[in-house]
């Protein structure tokens, strides 16, 4: 920290930053970086690099970045190997560089996961985490006007917890962070969101099946509790939604086994 | 693996609790080791289940682990592990040795292939002979701490992939996962030390 007396001061930072193009192999650009503000976020630091390259005729780094307020899941970026930086429950956009030290060395790199191929630099595609909702990640509803709020009840703790594991922004930090490039904390997170509302029971074995196939065909690795995704998701979510997201899947695989075909078996009883 | 795990979590508290007749003397272990072969439908099915168990163990082990590292593609540059702990991220590694062991322990005891000169019928004496051999012995107790490693992670894990695990009782579930490896390792422990330390002859 190089805030003194509560005023802003600069730093002079080296920065590796992993430049790539798509289908290409990619490699680290180092860039030194003078007068950054304290108080700039990560992606204002990133702004000020890209606005010292186009003045010296170079190519800009691509990255990811929308709201800048915490809450889109857009921004990404591994920073010095942890997803969003070395400040727990922050997104990238969210970090200030008042937690770097001056003359530090940052080295910058995209989500690393197969499941995330490389777009450009630092940006990559995080489609596979779409293609998992459109497959069960929503509840069908009638649309039209809204509902009488009060027409189906949602007991408190229900909702509290329905709303923790919507906290997630669907980033992929999980992703980036896991060891086995695993998406469980992301998809649990999403399965508990809607299997324990009310409106969430009609397609909840459904969900369940359809959503975690969908992960395995993206290319996502398997949970082998190593916890890392919990201590870097910006939203703190924790391991219960996979432990939760297990006991469902469970359930919906013996339910579906048993299920009946309303027909009597050929051989007869 | 948490179901075949299971299965073997609660082979070697078995395994352990039939060992420990050591220090009840040389009577009671040979006795009960006779029990075992006078009971050759039990001991088959037994056999039966803990050989499926143990090849499925390391069929979805090898499946799992190399799923999970064609997904990571090599990861970041820089590592910064936050809280993965050492057993977890040495299951595969503890895995193979402790597999190692077991050829080991079967060429050595159950075939007394390997490394025992001892032909006679009573089991003790065997289990007595076997260890007054130092490289023996330290193979053994090295190996249980590995076990003791390996399952330190895995008992723990079993109750997160049945889905009986949450915040409230994580850290519950992990001392209780570490308090069993550790029995289970210095329980097996505690025979190849009493034989070298010539506490049992």
């Amino acid at each position: 920290m190089v805030q003194e007396n509560g005023k802003e001061t600069t730093l002079a930072l080296k920065l590796r930053v992993w430049r790539q193009r798509r289908g290409q192999p990619g490699a680290f650009e180092e860039h030194a970086l003078a007068a950054v503000p304290t108080s700039a976020s990560f992606l204002e630091m990133m702004d000020m690099l890209n606005e010292q390259l186009i003045k010296q005729g170079k190519d800009t780094f691509a990255f990811d970045h929308d709201c800048r307020e915490g809450i889109c899941g857009m921004c990404s970026m591994t920073i010095n190997g942890m997803p969003h930086g070395p400040l727990p429950g922050v997104t990238t956009c969210q970090l200030h560089m008042r937690n770097f030290r001056d003359g530090e060395t940052i080295t910058v790199e995209p989500w690393r996961a197969r499941a995330f191929p490389v777009i450009k630099d630092l940006a990559v595609d995080r489609s596979a985490f779409d293609k998992v909702i459109q497959s069960g990640g929503f509840i069908t509803v009638r649309t039209g006007s809204a509902p009488e709020a009060n027409n189906i009840p949602v007991p408190k703790p229900v909702a509290d917890e329905a709303m923790d594991a919507a906290e997630c922004i669907g980033c992929g930090a999980c992703v980036a962070s896991c060891k086995n490039g695993s998406a469980m904390l992301f998809v649990g997170a999403k399965i508990n969101h809607l299997n324990i509302l009310p409106q969430g029971q009609a397609e909840r074995d459904r969900r369940t099946l359809a959503m975690v196939k969908t992960m395995d065909e993206a290319g996502f690795g398997n949970c082998t509790n190593y916890g890392e995704c919990q201590a870097h998701c910006p939203k703190s979510i924790t391991l219960d939604v996979i432990a939760k997201l297990n006991r469902d899947y469970l359930r919906a695989r013996v339910k579906e086994f048993f299920s009946s075909t309303g027909k009597p078996s050929k051989g007869g009883d | 693996m948490a179901l075949t795990g299971l299965v073997l979590i609660g082979f070697v508290l078995g395994h352990l609790l039939g060992n420990l007749l050591m220090f009840k003397g040389e009577k009671a272990l040979n006795e009960y080791a006779q029990w075992l072969h006078d009971h050759a439908g039990l001991i088959w099915t037994a056999r039966t289940v803990l050989v499926i168990s143990v090849f499925a163990h390391i069929w979805v082990g090898i499946k799992l682990s190399l799923e999970n590292k064609a997904s990571r593609e090599g990861g970041p540059a820089v590592d910064a592990t936050r809280r993965a702990t050492l057993a977890s991220r040495t299951m595969p590694y503890s895995g193979v040795v402790i597999l190692g062991f077991i050829v080991f322990h079967l060429l050595h005891y159950t075939f007394k292939a390997v490394a025992v000169s001892y032909q006679g019928d009573s089991v003790y004496a065997m289990v007595v002979a076997g260890f007054t051999q130092p490289a023996v012995a330290l193979f053994y107790i090295v190996s249980m701490l590995l076990l003791c490693l390996h399952l330190g992670h895995g008992v723990s894990s079993v109750f997160q992939t049945l889905g009986l695990r949450n915040e409230r009782w994580r850290g519950r579930l992990d001392a209780l996962a570490q308090a069993y490896a550790w029995f289970i390792a210095l329980g097996f422990i505690s025979i190849p030390l009493a034989v070298l330390a010539g506490l049992i002859k």
